[in-house]
């Protein structure tokens, strides 16, 4: 049978026809064949959530997708939300509270605080510690990452 | 840490995954949610020759809820169940372990009938459907058969699921009036696999414990339902002695298996912790 797939998607809404391997996961397609390389490779086994990329509107994990699944939908990554303005006080919040050191784990964390924010304007420190607990950070101990998200929150209500 | 090739065929209906299964037999694989396939695939745990995408077959991923039954299609996404009120009306059990259940992340591609069909015995759908008297749906070619939980799961990630056959859905029948639920476990990181977990489900009624089931997670080689715990705990006082009793009980229920975590002794304290908790907030 054949392993390779022909795919049709959006990323960063434009649109990207190519022909993968099956098995290549979506991460990986992402910054090998689109070079997006804000995505971030970590674990590859679904727990550290450096790879978090929306599909559909929703965060999924990078790693744990194929892009052959990804076949007609719409992909987000870092560079879109950047662009775009969306997340633009996230990143502010980020960069002024120190919630970023080496970086590795800030795509995510942002993509991931996003998801958190749209689904819940008001969330207590309790929810971001929660809503975040699937992504690692090694560098910050989170407080400042919970720290930024909370401002945003605020600011967002205000 | 990349899966080795395979083919892959994005299914449009079940006829075509029964025609695949037959062909390919042991060297194909379901690809539901894939949070658990996709990483022993990055692991190389598991190298099949075709993968058989079942995400885009229509009428797999409803919740629907007729008054008695609660019926929750094998491709509804954890997140979606998480937030439906259907869900929380019927199966209270299900709802409260589902926030345990990962991260946002995966529960927003994680399916529930993937879950049941892994049959990890570390995870919380497997031991909660075990609670709730749930019947999984199995279909093949042949038709549709119904499987009661607590004939299901048969060992290490070992089920009656024939080779042929496809889990389409999973049928709860509602929580009866007076009944409580409760919810617990023990992990190192929110949303990680527990370390120990237990759901509960019965009547205190003027006191005394009726109707009790108590099931397992991390506890043993599958779910497992405590019903030496619970024939102690039916008919009995809610008290510290009743209590107790029930924990002892756990000796003749649990076998836990030492893994990552610890060895058994330590899991089963743990089991008899969880037990006392849940039991006080089943009285609460």
């Amino acid at each position: 049978m054949d392993q390779n797939v022909d795919i049709t998607l959006t990323v960063n809404g434009q649109p990207v026809t190519r022909r993968v391997p099956a098995r290549t996961n979506l991460v990986d397609f992402v910054r090998y064949e689109l070079e997006l390389t804000g995505s971030h490779v970590g674990c590859e086994h679904g727990v550290c959530g450096a790879c978090t990329i929306r599909v559909d509107g929703q965060i999924v994990r990078g790693c744990l997708m194929l892009a052959a699944q990804a076949d007609g939908a719409e992909v987000e990554t870092i560079e879109g939300l950047s662009e775009d303005g969306s997340i633009a006080d996230l990143q502010q919040a980020f960069h002024e509270r120190n919630a970023v050191q080496c970086g590795f784990c800030t795509p995510g964390m942002l993509l991931t605080a996003e998801e958190l924010l749209q689904k819940n304007p008001t969330p207590s420190r309790e929810d971001i510690r929660e809503f975040i607990s699937g992504n690692y950070c090694r560098c910050t101990g989170y407080q400042a990452i919970v720290d930024a998200i909370e401002r945003v929150a605020n600011e967002r209500n205000a | 840490m990349k899966p080795a090739p395979f083919a892959y065929v994005r299914a449009e209906n079940l006829a075509q995954v029964f025609d695949l299964l037959d062909e390919h037999g042991d060297d194909a694989r379901i690809l539901a949610g894939g949070q658990s396939l996709m990483a022993t695939l990055n692991m190389r745990l598991s190298a099949p020759e075709v993968l058989i995408d079942i995400n885009h077959i229509d009428g797999l991923s409803d919740i629907t809820n007729d008054g008695t039954t609660l019926r929750i299609g094998a491709l509804a996404r954890h997140s979606q169940v998480l937030e439906s009120a259907d869900v929380a009306k019927m199966a209270p059990l299900i709802a409260q372990a589902m926030p345990h259940v990962a991260h946002q992340a995966i529960r927003n591609r994680g399916t529930f009938g993937g879950s049941i069909a892994f049959a990890d015995p570390a995870a919380e759908l497997p031991a909660v459907s075990r609670a709730i008297d749930a019947k999984i749906l199995l279909q093949s070619r042949n038709g549709t058969r119904s499987v009661a939980a607590n004939d299901f799961y048969l060992g290490l990630f070992e089920t009656a699921m024939q080779p042929d056959e496809l889990l389409v859905g999973v049928e709860v029948p509602g929580i009866a009036d007076g009944e409580r639920t409760a919810f617990l476990e023990l992990a190192r990181r929110s949303g990680d696999y527990a370390i120990v977990g237990i759901g509960v489900q019965g009547r205190i009624d003027g006191g005394t414990f009726s109707d009790m089931r108590l099931v397992f997670l991390g506890a043993g080689d599958r779910p497992i339902l405590a019903s030496a715990a619970a024939d102690v705990l039916n008919g009995n006082p809610h008290n510290d002695e009743t209590v107790a009793a029930a924990q002892a009980a756990l000796d003749a229920d649990l076998d836990p298996m030492s893994d990552l975590n610890g060895p058994p002794e330590m899991k089963m304290h743990l089991a008899r912790v969880l037990t006392k908790r849940a039991l006080t907030a089943l009285a609460a």
